[in-house]
């Protein structure tokens, strides 16, 4: 992973502040998530405060701090899913998986995570897992596709 | 150039380039601000100080908007009253009302302006924040649930201490004032100036309170409860408790202290003393020219662990004697216990001091002999006020007592080491004195007295030159930085983490304006200019101190219980 950090760094030379979320977001696509490390590494290369960093990651839904599970599951919470009832999707994902968007189950299983727009707004709510899209979704569908997702992660 | 604008139907004169706010304040008309400090530059961001001006069809804010020649400006119009109430009215809906156990009750700014904005009811119910208190570190305590985000502490802890361990955290409805990570403050970069504290207008940043502790202690039989507090404390104390005439109010503040319940009193003045001329015997000692590092004073416990974290290059030139706090609280439980005969576990040590940091100081690895802290204690000027009232004691008409011996004496360098500038001006004078048995004269100092973050000068002792540079404040570390990389070799680097020094630290009175400041300054060096005993050498208890006492008493020698060590520290910075 120090490696993956270094290479990444490498192609910002120049080391300026601008280059910040950029930074970040090559980070993240090839990890999965912006580690205590990365931001520490970003932080000596760009000479601004972990502190500084954190804030600003945190500011954007789109940067994660914990590993995402071998399942990832993007939630919609734009404008349109949300008139479709987005919220008990998502509170019905919360209470089965019990974790809260943005964090990953303690066996590494699944990860949730809410985002703004996936671009499916007339067929809402959306959610995608693993990149593959589901619309319509419905609260009480929810038990059963964790079922059936557990089940691909068992026979893996 | 001046021009004219019209405010409240009336004309009044402001200049070109400032703000609406500095034009209005200069005419004696107020206006509300929460998120502005004057030294800054102005974000608008809370919003409170908003004014209409005709032609604008929404309310601007004064504190940034820059005044223009044809505007109209109604200050306090039906409207931007109802904008400033609800302003505040948002920020309450989701504060905890627990003023009556809050740290900053009566001295609140949220409560200030929800009482002259006359809010007299909850009309906006929000959902309300979720307590979180970090205790964590050992000097300051952070309410979050208490944080009306107005962002004081994360620009100071930016732009003057250049520390930057607070920023925003999150987004929304989620934000929060946080460390690198989310982490527990202890864990975080911090080096617990406390500036943030000085600036917070609620109650959500305060110091960890000692009072309990030492209320407890007070009540035992026992133990002698010994207490030191440094010069700056009595003039802190007396603008605390608004007693105009503060000079010699410390001898009255023993008399106030004798009566709160504390056998010994003793002034951390003679470590400051004892710290200066172990200075100036490690300078007597070292070459001419011998290193291009200069010697750093350590005597700031914020700024020591600050080199330890951002610049562990300089630490093997940083000097190694202990703070004046430490080393009076050596002397008491070596000394002073022996003197009485008790063992140095039945004296209780408390430090009245106006910095937080000393908090944290104490608590320090290298601070305690087997077992036995140097300090047990630490208290700010304000917890020390808090202690008086509690103890109901009429400080109006008091008596005035010295202090006990054998650590009451002082020499006025000790006054003036709570200055930026004024230890390595304490330090100088003595090394003057010492090499040539004449004292300097005060005028060689008035380029370190200037003001500015900044400041160096050269003197000229015995045929060699000593630079001294002095940092006010962590935002001049840059400069000397610049200055010596273009090959300017200082002899003696004095830093202090509050711009201003002491008399600026964080357990002062909150009241520190620019004006204030100055005042205290004065004071300062008006005590420094009458009292008779200019020089740590001339001290009398320091003669005794040095001449029978450290040499009869085992412990304490050789001198090198009075130092101690820095490492480099890993935090996230």
């Amino acid at each position: 992973m120090a490696a993956d950090i270094d290479n990444i760094l490498g192609k910002y030379r120049q080391g300026r502040r601008e280059e910040l979320i950029p930074l970040l977001q090559e980070i993240q696509a090839a990890h999965g998530y912006i580690s205590e490390e990365a931001i520490v590494r970003v932080g000596s290369h760009l000479g601004l405060s972990t502190t500084k960093i954190y804030g600003l990651a945190t500011f954007y839904d789109q940067f994660r701090f914990f590993p995402a599970g071998k399942i990832h599951i993007k939630l919609c919470n734009g404008t349109s899913c949300f008139m479709n009832g987005s919220k008990a999707v998502i509170d019905r994902f919360r209470e089965e998986l019990r974790i809260e968007p943005g964090q990953t189950t303690r066996n590494g299983n699944f990860s949730l995570e809410t985002v703004t727009c996936m671009g499916g707004c007339h067929h809402g709510p959306v959610i995608m897992i693993n990149g593959e899209y589901h619309i319509h979704v419905q609260p009480e569908q929810v038990p059963e596709l964790i079922r059936r997702l557990k089940y691909i992660i068992d026979n893996d | 150039m001046l021009f004219t604008i019209q405010v409240n139907n009336k004309k009044i004169k402001a200049e070109k380039g400032e703000t609406i706010l500095s034009a209005l304040n200069r005419n004696g008309i107020i206006i509300p601000t929460l998120c502005r400090m004057k030294e800054f530059t102005p974000t608008g961001a809370c919003r409170i100080c908003v004014v209409e001006v005709e032609g604008r069809d929404r309310l601007v804010t004064a504190c940034s908007q820059p005044v223009e020649e044809w505007m109209k400006i109604k200050t306090h119009s039906p409207r931007v009253i109802t904008a400033r109430k609800t302003i505040v009215e948002l920020l309450l809906s989701n504060h905890p009302d627990d003023c009556l156990y809050c740290d900053r009750n009566l001295n609140c700014e949220l409560q200030r302006l929800a009482e002259e904005l006359n809010i007299r009811e909850r009309r906006i119910k929000g959902k309300k924040t979720k307590q979180r208190l970090d205790q964590s570190s050992p000097a300051i305590v952070r309410e979050l649930a208490k944080c009306i985000l107005c962002g004081r502490c994360v620009r100071v802890c930016e732009e003057l201490i250049t520390c930057t361990s607070l920023d925003f955290i999150n987004r929304g409805r989620l934000t929060h004032i946080g460390a690198a990570m989310d982490k527990d403050f202890n864990f975080s970069s911090c080096i617990h100036c406390g500036q943030c504290v000085l600036v917070c207008p609620t109650g959500a940043l305060h110091e960890k309170h000692n009072i309990t502790e030492v209320q407890e202690y007070l009540n035992k039989q026992d133990v002698v409860k010994a207490i030191q507090y440094s010069p700056a404390v009595a003039s802190g104390i007396a603008e605390e408790l608004g007693i105009r005439n503060s000079r010699d109010f410390d001898k009255s503040l023993n008399a106030i202290l004798r009566k709160i319940g504390f056998d010994k009193i003793y002034s951390t003045g003679v470590g400051t003393d004892i710290c200066v001329t172990e200075i100036v015997n490690s300078m007597m000692e070292k070459p001419a020219g011998d290193s291009p590092q200069p010697l750093y004073i350590s005597a700031c416990p914020a700024w020591v662990k600050y080199a330890e974290q951002f610049t562990p290059s300089i630490l093997p030139s940083l000097s190694k004697i202990k703070s004046p706090q430490q080393i009076t609280g050596i002397l008491i439980k070596t000394l002073v216990a022996g003197q009485l005969g008790v063992k140095p576990e039945q004296v209780f040590s408390v430090s009245v001091s106006p910095c937080i940091a000393m908090k944290y100081e104490a608590r320090r690895d290298g601070m305690m002999r087997k077992g036995i802290s140097d300090v047990d204690s630490v208290m700010t000027v304000r917890e020390l006020a808090r202690l008086i009232r509690l103890n109901g004691i009429d400080v109006t008409n008091i008596e005035k007592e010295p202090a006990d011996e054998p650590l009451s004496g002082r020499s006025s360098s000790a006054v003036l080491a709570e200055v930026s500038g004024g230890l390595a001006e304490s330090v100088i004078r003595l090394l003057y004195f010492r090499k040539t048995g004449k004292e300097i004269d005060r005028q060689e100092f008035r380029k370190l007295r200037l003001s500015g973050i900044f400041r160096e000068s050269v003197f000229t002792i015995d045929d060699r030159e000593i630079k001294v540079a002095v940092v006010d404040g962590l935002s001049g570390l840059e400069k000397l930085r610049s200055a010596q990389a273009s090959g300017t070799v200082y002899d003696l680097v004095e830093v202090m983490t509050c711009q201003g020094g002491c008399i600026h630290g964080a357990g002062l009175p909150f009241a520190s304006s620019r004006e204030e400041l100055r005042a205290r300054a004065k004071q300062v060096y008006q005590a420094d200019d009458t009292e008779a005993i200019n020089l740590p050498c001339k001290s009398p208890t320091l003669i005794n101190l040095c001449e029978k006492m450290l040499k009869e008493n085992k412990e304490i020698s050789d001198k090198t219980i009075f130092y101690t060590h820095f490492e480099k520290r890993n935090v996230l910075l």
